[in-house]
């Protein structure tokens, strides 16, 4: 496997980020941990918006990704890391292959409007599951990983440092993804699905592995979730949830692959200061930003420096 | 038997609630096209200044009762009006002609700063304005006890119902309206002010949650985040419908309210379930929703 | 044997309106055939039936003596059926090289790989090529947007062309560029396409350039076929003239 450039600068970022996690306070390496967790996600809805669908329904799997994480240690009495992770990714595989089905006839208004309901559907299921905790949600069991414990003092950091190389190659894979002729593809049916057609292609096959692709990263993403803040409750399918990734994905653009991971740690960053500073205002404040960056940056945060890289060579 | 009856009652008052909430939301989508997440924060706006101000009317005495429901659905009425007024002049007119996703987009940044300017305005404790709904008392219907206002939520929501669908369909500005809805430039050719029509049309949509909220705030208590819970009930009614339809709303709301009241009433556990799955069923079947139309592109 | 596309009784109706009456064409291989006639004659209709975009109302169509009623576009142009369109169909936000690059790759594959670039040496210089011979190739890293519309039809064309199709139906393709700028253009359309041995079927309403490139002319009115054949006989023809071309009899019309 040959890496480029840009592959090489995203892995070298994350040996670094995992280094300095050793030397940063433990409610740092506890933010960025949430963040990296959530900016999967947020790479879920990113990858559909290249395609021109936006969802306001990636809860799902991400809900879908934390609560098969938090049953299997629960009720099968897993707890290794790796395992419970790929049951997590399994089973919104497996949830996206049956969805999928009908969610790739659905474009514009009515794809966002379908997901949405999805995710409703399982908050709703959720809201109601006594054994499952209803809307208190339950607690994650401690992880384990290959036979070894982590000393509880340990396990944040552990876990920091492998969601951080987890982070690394999922950024080069969705970086090759976003070149590879399927990720192309993703980008001519936003454009102009007819013509996609018309090339001898479907779009509703590109848009299924797509969705499902989507499906498994943002379940990666919930699994973390639930592994790092011991706690699920179904508020992750709610649609607030989803839309703060729309929000993180919108922030970030679609640009670059990197973009997610910043806007997400931005995001929790800034969210940290602000809930303590101005508690009733933090959602105001989202509000105008957004209405910001639809105003000044159609394409999200990344703008600002891919601007600033063409000006400096013109 | 009983328990079928009461299923009926129940989803009848619930889908007449239900209608109210949704019919300002179908009315802005089917003449504007922006489906409007902001519009449970109008709903909430309208139940925090009717609890507040009628709360504070009925606590000190102020004047008679019937004065007091006056007072419920004027200042409703008039914070709709605001609020709608700012912000379609001071917002939305510079978005026009913006994709459809992206005024959702748009509304749902609308929505958060609503919600904290209502944090902002009446804090975050609950409000209680339990008095118009008390003070109507019970009625037994075929020995059901039902609440006289729940009744009268259900006439208003007749006659509101009844009243936007003649003045779309029998006067003269429906007339435009409908021209409006069926193709924009045409209408804006044959000198329709297309933009007054929007304003008047936001507004009046706003006005239709702020009056829901307002009609709602006896029967809860008024809390922040109503808005966001109120927002995909109203979204799931009218995509069933097919959005931008007044009857389709109607339709919408009488399967909802009347699928949930069976849900509470057979399998309580279902309850939330039932409205996003036949919301899900809808779309899958029909995506156009009931009474809907499909626009075919053309190459 | 060499008919490569044929129609039989083919019907469209839209409602009240017919947009398709009982065609019945036959396309011998290697055969260049203009189609004309008014708006709404059903020239476009006919090529978006054929293509697989609508479903005709009855009637068959045989593409290399197969049946393609019901089949997708995507399956016809696999098929080796491809088309251009009236107003061109391009990814407007990517490069030049680019839509060319997913043409290639579509046409290679039904199932796009998830992992290996797009742009790889095999693709960019069948991509190159293609630019080469449409004469485009300064235009190769231009964002679509910023390309004149002559370019873009010869851009849409040369998308259909690179999955090496053995029937090109082009709709219209002169339309929306300037009367100066046409004879250049459909110059180099039909020096290419000659090129690759194609079969073509073109949509145009402009009379002279009809005639400068057509080996047979069908004419439609009101979705039937008002005449084939041979262009002179065509435009000769008396029909025609009244109601497709406003020949002779047209001016006489306009002086009653």
């Amino acid at each position: 496997m040959r890496l480029s450039k840009t592959e090489l600068i995203l892995l070298g970022v994350a040996v670094l980020l995992a280094a300095g996690g050793v030397i940063a306070p433990q409610w740092l390496v506890f933010l960025l941990t949430m963040a990296l967790a959530k900016a999967m996600v947020v790479q879920g809805v990113v990858m559909q918006m290249r395609a021109g669908l936006v969802t306001f329904g990636q809860g799902l799997f991400f809900c879908v990704g934390g609560y098969a994480v938090g049953m299997s240690g629960h009720f099968l009495n897993i707890t290794d890391l790796a395992l419970l992770l790929l049951i997590g990714v399994g089973a919104a595989v497996l949830l996206a292959m049956l969805l999928g089905l009908l969610m790739t006839r659905y474009r514009e208004i009515f794809f966002a409007m379908l997901s949405l309901a999805f995710s409703m559907i399982l908050y709703g299921v959720l809201v109601k599951s006594s054994a499952l905790g209803s809307t208190d949600g339950f607690n994650v069991k401690a992880w384990t990983l290959f036979g070894w414990t982590p000393a509880s003092g340990q396990a944040p950091l552990a876990l920091f440092i492998i969601i951080v190389a987890c982070s690394g190659l999922l950024a080069v894979l969705l970086h090759r993804y976003s070149r590879s002729s399927a990720g192309m593809m993703c980008e001519a049916i936003r454009e102009n699905e007819v013509r996609v057609e018309y090339l001898g292609q479907s779009p509703r096959w590109v848009l299924y592995m797509n969705y499902v692709a989507a499906a498994a990263v943002s379940a990666l993403g919930g699994g973390f979730m639930a592994l790092s803040a011991g706690h699920i409750d179904p508020e992750m399918a709610y649609w607030i949830t989803s839309g703060e990734f729309v929000f993180i994905a919108l922030l970030g653009g679609t640009a670059h692959v990197a973009a997610p991971f910043i806007a997400a740690i931005l995001f929790a960053v800034v969210r940290t200061y602000a809930i303590e500073l101005v508690p009733h205002s933090w959602q105001m404040i989202l509000g105008f930003t957004l209405l910001a960056i639809i105003v000044f940056l159609p394409k999200g945060l990344w703008s600002l420096f891919t601007g600033q890289a063409r000006r400096a060579k013109a | 038997m009983m328990s079928l009856f009461a299923v009926l009652i129940d989803g009848t008052i619930y889908a007449s609630w239900l209608f109210l909430v949704a019919a300002g939301l179908t009315v802005i989508y089917g003449v504007m096209r922006i489906l409007n997440m902001a519009h449970g924060s109008f709903y909430a706006i309208g139940a925090y200044a009717a609890a507040s101000l009628v709360g504070w009317y009925f606590n000190n005495g102020v004047g008679p009762v019937w004065a007091g429901y006056l007072l419920m659905l004027g200042c409703a009425l008039v914070a709709g009006l605001i609020v709608g007024l700012i912000i379609e002049r001071g917002l939305l007119r510079f978005m026009y002609g913006r994709d459809e996703v992206l005024m959702v987009i748009i509304t749902y940044a609308l929505l958060l700063i609503l919600e904290d300017t209502m944090k902002m305005i009446w804090g975050v404790n609950p409000y209680f304005a339990y008095q118009p709904y008390a003070e109507m008392g019970r009625s037994a219907l075929a020995g059901l006890k039902v609440s006289n206002y729940d009744l009268m939520l259900v006439g208003i929501s007749l006659v509101l119902g009844l009243g936007l669908w003649l003045w779309l369909e029998r006067t003269h500005q429906g007339k435009v309206l409908r021209a409006v809805i069926h193709d924009r430039e045409v209408a804006m050719a044959m000198g329709v002010n297309v933009r007054r029509m929007f304003t008047l049309v936001f507004v009046l949509g706003t006005m239709l949650g702020t009056l829901a909220g307002a009609l709602t705030a006896p029967a809860i208590s008024v809390v922040p985040g109503m808005g966001v819970e109120v927002i995909v009930l109203a979204f799931a009614v009218v995509v069933i419908g097919g959005m931008g339809s007044i009857e389709g709303a109607a339709v919408g709301a009488l399967l909802v309210g009347l699928s949930r009241a069976a849900a509470v009433h057979y399998a309580p556990e279902f309850e939330l379930f039932v409205i996003y799955g036949v919301m899900a069923l809808v779309l899958a079947v029909r995506p156009q929703g009931l009474f809907g139309r499909v626009l075919a592109r053309k190459i | 044997m060499n008919c490569i596309l044929e129609t039989q009784g083919l019907c469209k109706e839209f409602g009240a309106v017919t947009a398709a009456k009982d065609v019945n064409v036959r396309i011998h291989k290697g055969e260049v055939v203009g189609v004309i006639g008014s708006n709404g004659a059903g020239k476009t209709t006919f090529i978006n039936m054929v293509t697989g975009y609508l479903k005709p109302s009855r009637g068959e169509i045989l593409f290399n003596g197969q049946s393609i009623i019901g089949r997708t576009p995507r399956a016809i142009t696999r098929a080796g059926m491809a088309r251009s369109f009236q107003v061109a169909q391009l990814f407007p936000q990517l490069s030049v090289l680019d839509n060319l690059l997913i043409a290639v790759s579509a046409a290679q594959s039904p199932f796009p790989s998830l992992l290996a670039p797009m742009r790889n040496a095999s693709r960019i210089a069948q991509a190159d090529a293609i630019l080469a011979e449409f004469d485009i190739s300064r235009w190769r890293d231009t964002q679509v947007t910023a390309v004149p519309q002559g370019v873009r039809k010869l851009i849409d064309i040369a998308m259909a062309l690179i999955g090496d199709p053995q029937m090109l139906l082009l709709d219209e393709p002169t339309s929306g560029v300037s009367a100066e700028e046409k004879t250049a253009l459909m110059d180099t359309v039909m020096r290419v396409v000659a090129q690759h041995q194609v079969t073509v079927l073109f949509v145009e309403h402009d009379m002279d350039v009809v005639r400068r490139y057509v080996s047979r002319i069908l004419a439609f009115y009101s979705g039937e076929v008002l005449a084939d054949g041979a262009p002179e006989a065509v435009l000769a023809n008396a029909r025609v003239q009244e109601f497709v071309t406003g020949g002779p009899n047209a001016h006489k019309r306009a002086a009653q």
